[in-house]
């Protein structure tokens, strides 16, 4: 009897078959098409594997008059809220109260970035998915719009896009008919910025409520400042594990 | 049939020659940069294939440095409209348009891509619409190379 044996090179990924593409000059998509040069030029580029990028929110240092994180993220990516009811929301303001003591809080709230996002699970396409760094994104090449995602998320993180949309920013593309969230600037992050338009915008004025980083590198500050210091998930009973976390609610 | 002919040589004499032939094949923009180095007919048969695998890698594995990436397409492909900003896929003069309505292929990219450079990101130099006939060889020159 022969037993099989794993060939070299079989188990080889996707990703890995990519960034060896010096050795990959010419690629076979089908019959017919070939894709050539790839030139090993990925190997620099993608995901960073293993990373959890995060927020960390301090409610305590956010005044509820100031809105800089919203108007940045609509800057950065080119959607317009102008109080319409179906007008697209990446990141909104909330006040919470607590009722016994009439204590408030202000804090910007938008895709909390699950680790077992309700979004994908129901999502009949698979066009909302995770990315290996636990970023949550709308795969618009395949939504459909159907909505179900904006009913599943308990945290009213994702918004549709009902009217045509013309001279979107390049690096964030968005259209009619489909559904879209924060992405956690995926491209700035692609891009090796180490932050977001918010948590940028944040910095700048000052106030330094906000906090980007890897939670699964120890080395980070979001991850000292997360094993130091309390901080809580929103709807932590859901058990989402999220990766955007608050300070002082 | 004689009559048919004659109506048809007439109605060309009519419109003109150079009418009769700018009409018949799409009228291409040449491009901003270097000319592809695996050719023009391998892109012009390739292109959805490739945009569609390269975009996966973006999506999925946030590799933005593709071959087929259309924020380089519509940078490369930039053409002049007549407020001297890049035209944009509205317009039948847009570089992807010009073939596309020719072979009345549908373009869904651009409900969501921009179809131009963003503003403050447009090229120095763009080319105008291809239409004389000294631009048009020394395109054709350039490609041959």
């Amino acid at each position: 009897m022969i037993i099989p044996t794993k060939e070299k090179g079989a188990d080889i990924s996707r990703r890995d078959l990519l960034k060896s593409g010096g050795a990959m000059a010419t690629v076979t998509l089908a019959s017919g098409v070939t894709l050539m040069s790839f030139g090993g030029k990925a190997a620099a580029d993608g995901l960073k594997p293993g990373a959890r990028w995060g927020l960390l929110i301090d409610a305590g240092k956010c005044p509820e008059d100031c809105s800089a994180c919203v108007s940045a993220c609509s800057k950065e990516h080119g959607w317009e809220d102008n109080g319409l009811d179906t007008d697209p929301q990446w990141i909104r303001k909330v006040t919470l109260r607590e009722k016994e003591t009439g204590r408030e809080n202000s804090l910007p709230v938008m895709c909390q970035h699950c680790d077992e996002p309700p979004c994908v699970d129901v999502c009949p396409t698979g066009a909302s998915f995770k990315r290996e760094d636990g970023i949550v994104l709308v795969n618009r090449h395949t939504c459909i719009g159907c909505r179900y995602c904006m009913m599943a998320c308990p945290f009213k993180a994702r918004s549709f896009v009902h009217e045509p949309v013309t001279d979107q920013r390049t690096d964030s593309p968005r259209g009619n008919g489909t559904v879209e969230g924060c992405n956690m600037c995926v491209h700035k992050i692609d891009r090796g910025d180490g932050t977001t338009a918010c948590v940028e915008a944040c910095q700048a004025t000052g106030n330094n409520a906000m906090m980007f980083g890897d939670l699964n590198d120890p080395e980070s500050d979001i991850a000292i400042a997360v094993s130091t210091y309390a901080s809580v998930e929103l709807r932590a009973d859901l058990g989402l594990n999220l990766g955007v976390r608050y300070q002082n609610i | 049939m004689k009559t048919l002919l004659v109506s048809v040589l007439m109605m060309a004499a009519l419109m003109g020659a150079p009418v009769l032939a700018e009409g018949l094949l799409p009228n291409i923009p040449a491009a901003l940069g270097e000319p592809h180095p695996e050719g023009n007919e391998f892109w012009r048969v390739n292109h959805p294939a490739i945009l569609s695998h390269d975009r996966d890698l973006t999506v999925l594995d946030g590799i933005r440095d593709i071959d087929g990436s259309i924020k380089t397409c519509v940078a490369c492909h930039a053409v002049e409209g007549p407020d001297a900003a890049p035209l944009t896929v509205a317009s039948p003069e847009h570089a992807c348009r010009t073939c596309h309505d020719y072979t009345a292929v549908k373009i869904d990219c651009f409900q969501c891509h921009n179809s131009r450079p963003e503003a403050g990101d447009w090229p120095a130099v763009l080319p105008s619409l291809g239409g004389t006939p000294e631009s048009l060889h020394a395109y054709l020159e350039r490609i041959s190379q």
